[in-house]
C-alpha cells in the first residue's frame, strides 16, 4: 500500500512540486481566462473605440436573444448537430457491425476508414467545396454528377447553397471525417464483450439476429453514450469545417463562426465573449455529467 | 484499454469446415458493403490527387472525377513556392515554419505530460484526483471561451506576430490530454515495480528515471503524434492569435491560398496545395496509425 496517497508531507511534496507549473498554467490559462471572458461579456466593450468598458450585467446575453443573426447561427448549429450525430453514429455503427466478427483485410479497411481524422478541414475545404457544388445536370461536378451517374439524378440539389438545407449539407463532410472515430469506439465495444456470452446464447439455440438484438446490443449502451457525448461536443465546436468550405457566409454560419465574425470583423468583444460563454455552457452541460460518469466507472473498476 | 481491445481480432475462420450457403451470402454481403464504404471514404482524396496532376489551368469542375489525360506535375512546384500566381504566399515557407514550431511544441508537451502523468498515477498528493479532473475539463472546453482575453494578452505584450505564441498555446492547452495519456499508460505499470524501488531506497525521481522512463516509449509516440497532428491541423489558435496573419502558420496560409486573394481562382493550384499540406499528417498516419488511434481514443477518456 506504499503507493496510496501518503498523508506524510515529505512523501508527496516532491510530486506536487513537479506538477505546480502545470497547475499554474491550467489555472491561469484555462480557468483564469474563462473568468476573464465572462468579465468582458458583462461590459459594454462593443467596439475597439471603447477604451474604458463599463459593467452592464447580462445585457449582452439578452441582446443575443433578439439578435436574428445569432438565432440563425444557433438554428444552423442545431440542424447541423442533429444530422451529424445521427448520421455519424449510424455510419460508424454499421461499419463496426460489418467488421466486428473479424474479416480478412480488416486492417486495410480500418486504416482507410480512419484516415480522414488525420487531415485538417481547412485543407479538405477546397475539395468538399467542389463535391458539394450546386451546379446540376450538364454543369454538375461533385456529388450531383455522381448521383446522375448512378441513376439518382433526381436527388441533385444545391447542398450548402440551398436556403433551408445548408446546415444539413455541411454535416456530410463532418460525417465523412468522424465516422471512423465512431467505428473505432464501437469496434472496441464489440471486442470487449466476452465470447462466452455469445457462445452461451448460441448453445441455447438463439438465432444470430436475436443474439445481436438481445445479447450484444445491450452491452454497447455505455459505448453509445460515449459516442453521443463525444460527437455532441465536437459538433458544438464546429468551426474550421464551415470556414474551409464556405467561409463566413451567412447561410452556413454556426455559433463558433458568428463568434469569430463578431470578434474580428466587428471588434465587438462584448458580443464575442458572450457567444463564447454560451458555447462553453452548452458544452459544460454535456461534459460535466460525462466526466462524473467516467470517474465513477473508473473507481468501480478498481 | 479501448485501444488494446481493437488489437484483439477474432479469428475470421474459427473452424475450417465448409461454409454454408447462408454464411457464404453474408460474407459476400459484408465485403460488398465494406468496399462501397471504402469508395465513399476515399473519394475526396481521390479528387484531390487526380486534380493535382492536371496542371494549372486544365482543371474544371465538370471533369472532377476524370483521370488526367496526361500526367502534368506543373501545379506542384507553383503551389509550393507561390510563383507568379500567389506572390504573397509561399506554402513551402509556411510549411517549414509550421513544421519547426509543431515539432517543438510536441516535444515540450511530451516531456511535461510524462512528468505529470507519473505524479498523477504513481506519486499522488492529497487532492490529486480533483486536480486531475479539473485538468480533464480543460480538454473539452471550446477554446473560444479563453480566446479573447488571450488575444488581448498577446497583443498587449506585442508578441502576436510571433510563432512562439502558437508553441505556448499548444503546449499549455495540450497539458490535459498529454497528462491523461501518460497517466493512463503509467497506471498500467504494476505498483510492485515502484515499491521494489522504494524498498531499495531509491528516490521517486530516481525511480522515474530508471524504471518508468525506459518503459515510456509507446506513450511518448502516442503523445508526439497526437500533438503533432493537432498542432499541424489547428486553425482556431492560428487564426485568432496571429491576427489572421496569413503567412505564419500552415492553416492560415492554406485558407488564404484556397479562398484566393487574386481575382482568378486556379483550382489546380488549390487542389495541389490542399494535398501538399495534408501530406505530413497523412504520412504520420500511414506509418504510425496505431499510435494515432490510441491518442484519438484517449480523447474520449476511454483510451
Amino acid at each position: 500500500m506504499a503507493l496510496q496517497t501518503s498523508k506524510r508531507f515529505s512523501t508527496w511534496i516532491g510530486g506536487f512540486l513537479l506538477v505546480v507549473p502545470s497547475i499554474a498554467a491550467v489555472t491561469v490559462f484555462v480557468y483564469g481566462m474563462i473568468v476573464w471572458t465572462i468579465k468582458i461579456s458583462m461590459t459594454d466593450r462593443i467596439s475597439a473605440s471603447v477604451k474604458e468598458p463599463k459593467f452592464v450585467g447580462f445585457q449582452n446575453y439578452t441582446n443575443l436573444l433578439s439578435d436574428t443573426r445569432f438565432t440563425h447561427a444557433f438554428e444552423n448549429l442545431v440542424k447541423f448537430t442533429f444530422v451529424f450525430i445521427v448520421g455519424t453514429t449510424i455510419a460508424g455503427f454499421i461499419m463496426a457491425l460489418l467488421l466486428e466478427k473479424g474479416i480478412k483485410g480488416e486492417g486495410f479497411f480500418r486504416s482507410f476508414y480512419l484516415y480522414p481524422l488525420a487531415i485538417s478541414f481547412i485543407a479538405m475545404g477546397t475539395v468538399w467545396n467542389w463535391l458539394l457544388n450546386s451546379n446540376v445536370d450538364a454543369d454538375a461536378g461533385g456529388l450531383n454528377l455522381l448521383l446522375q451517374k448512378v441513376g439518382l439524378g433526381f436527388l441533385q440539389n444545391s447542398w450548402y447553397l440551398s436556403e433551408n438545407g445548408a446546415a444539413y449539407a455541411l454535416a456530410l463532410p463532418a460525417i465523412w471525417q468522424m465516422a471512423g472515430y465512431v467505428l473505432a469506439l464501437f469496434l472496441a465495444g464489440f471486442r470487449g464483450i466476452p465470447d462466452d456470452l455469445r457462445e452461451a446464447a448460441r448453445v441455447d439455440g438463439a438465432s444470430e439476429a436475436k443474439i445481436y438484438r438481445y445479447v450484444l446490443f445491450p452491452q454497447l449502451t455505455p459505448t453509445l453514450f460515449t459516442v453521443l457525448i463525444i460527437l455532441g461536443h465536437v459538433s458544438m465546436k464546429v468551426f474550421d469545417l464551415i470556414i474551409g468550405i464556405n467561409g463566413k457566409s451567412y447561410v452556413t454560419q454556426v455559433v463558433a463562426v458568428y463568434m469569430w465574425e463578431s470578434t474580428f470583423d466587428q471588434r465587438n468583444y462584448a458580443k464575442g465573449t458572450a457567444i463564447a460563454v454560451v458555447l462553453l455552457l452548452l458544452i459544460a452541460l454535456i461534459i460535466i455529467p460525462y466526466l462524473r460518469w467516467v470517474i465513477k466507472q473508473e473507481n468501480e473498476n478498481r | 484499454m479501448t485501444a488494446e481491445l481493437l488489437e484483439k481480432k477474432p479469428n475470421p475462420i474459427a473452424n475450417k469446415r465448409k461454409r454454408s450457403g447462408k454464411e457464404q451470402f453474408w460474407l459476400i454481403f459484408r465485403y460488398t458493403s465494406l468496399t462501397f464504404i471504402w469508395f465513399l471514404i476515399v473519394m475526396p482524396i481521390y479528387v484531390l490527387v487526380v486534380n493535382s496532376l492536371k496542371g494549372v489551368k486544365d482543371v474544371y469542375l465538370v471533369n472532377a472525377f476524370d483521370l488526367p489525360k496526361s500526367l502534368d506535375f506543373s501545379a506542384w512546384p507553383i503551389s509550393w513556392s507561390g510563383g507568379d500566381y500567389f506572390s504573397a504566399f509561399s506554402l513551402g515557407e509556411s510549411m517549414t515554419r509550421t513544421l519547426f514550431f509543431v515539432v517543438q511544441s510536441s516535444l515540450i508537451s511530451a516531456i511535461i505530460g510524462s512528468i505529470n502523468g507519473y505524479v498523477f498515477a504513481k506519486w499522488k498528493f492529497p487532492g490529486s484526483n480533483i486536480v486531475f479532473t479539473l485538468f480533464l475539463f480543460g480538454m473539452f472546453i471550446p477554446y473560444q471561451a479563453v480566446m479573447i482575453p488571450l488575444v488581448q494578452l498577446v497583443t498587449n505584450m506585442g508578441v502576436n506576430k510571433s510563432i512562439y505564441v502558437l508553441v505556448m498555446a499548444h503546449v499549455i492547452y495540450g497539458i490535459p490530454i498529454c497528462t491523461l495519456i501518460f497517466r493512463n499508460y503509467y497506471a498500467s505499470i504494476p505498483d510492485e515495480l515502484i515499491e521494489a524501488g522504494l524498498v531499495d531506497k531509491a528516490s521517486r525521481i530516481r525511480i522515474y528515471r530508471s524504471i518508468i522512463l525506459p518503459l515510456s516509449l509507446p506513450a511518448f509516440v502516442v503523445v508526439l503524434i497526437w500533438q503533432f497532428t493537432s498542432a499541424w491541423n489547428d486553425f482556431l489558435f492560428a487564426i485568432f492569435l496571429t491576427g489572421g496573419s496569413p503567412k505564419l502558420s500552415v492553416a492560415t496560409t492554406t485558407l488564404n491560398f484556397i479562398t484566393g486573394s487574386s481575382n482568378q481562382v486556379f483550382y489546380g493550384l488549390n487542389m495541389t496545395a490542399s494535398l501538399i499540406v495534408s501530406l505530413p499528417t497523412l504520412v504520420v498516419y500511414i506509418f504510425l496509425g496505431r499510435y494515432f488511434l490510441r491518442g484519438l481514443l484517449s480523447g474520449s477518456l476511454k483510451g
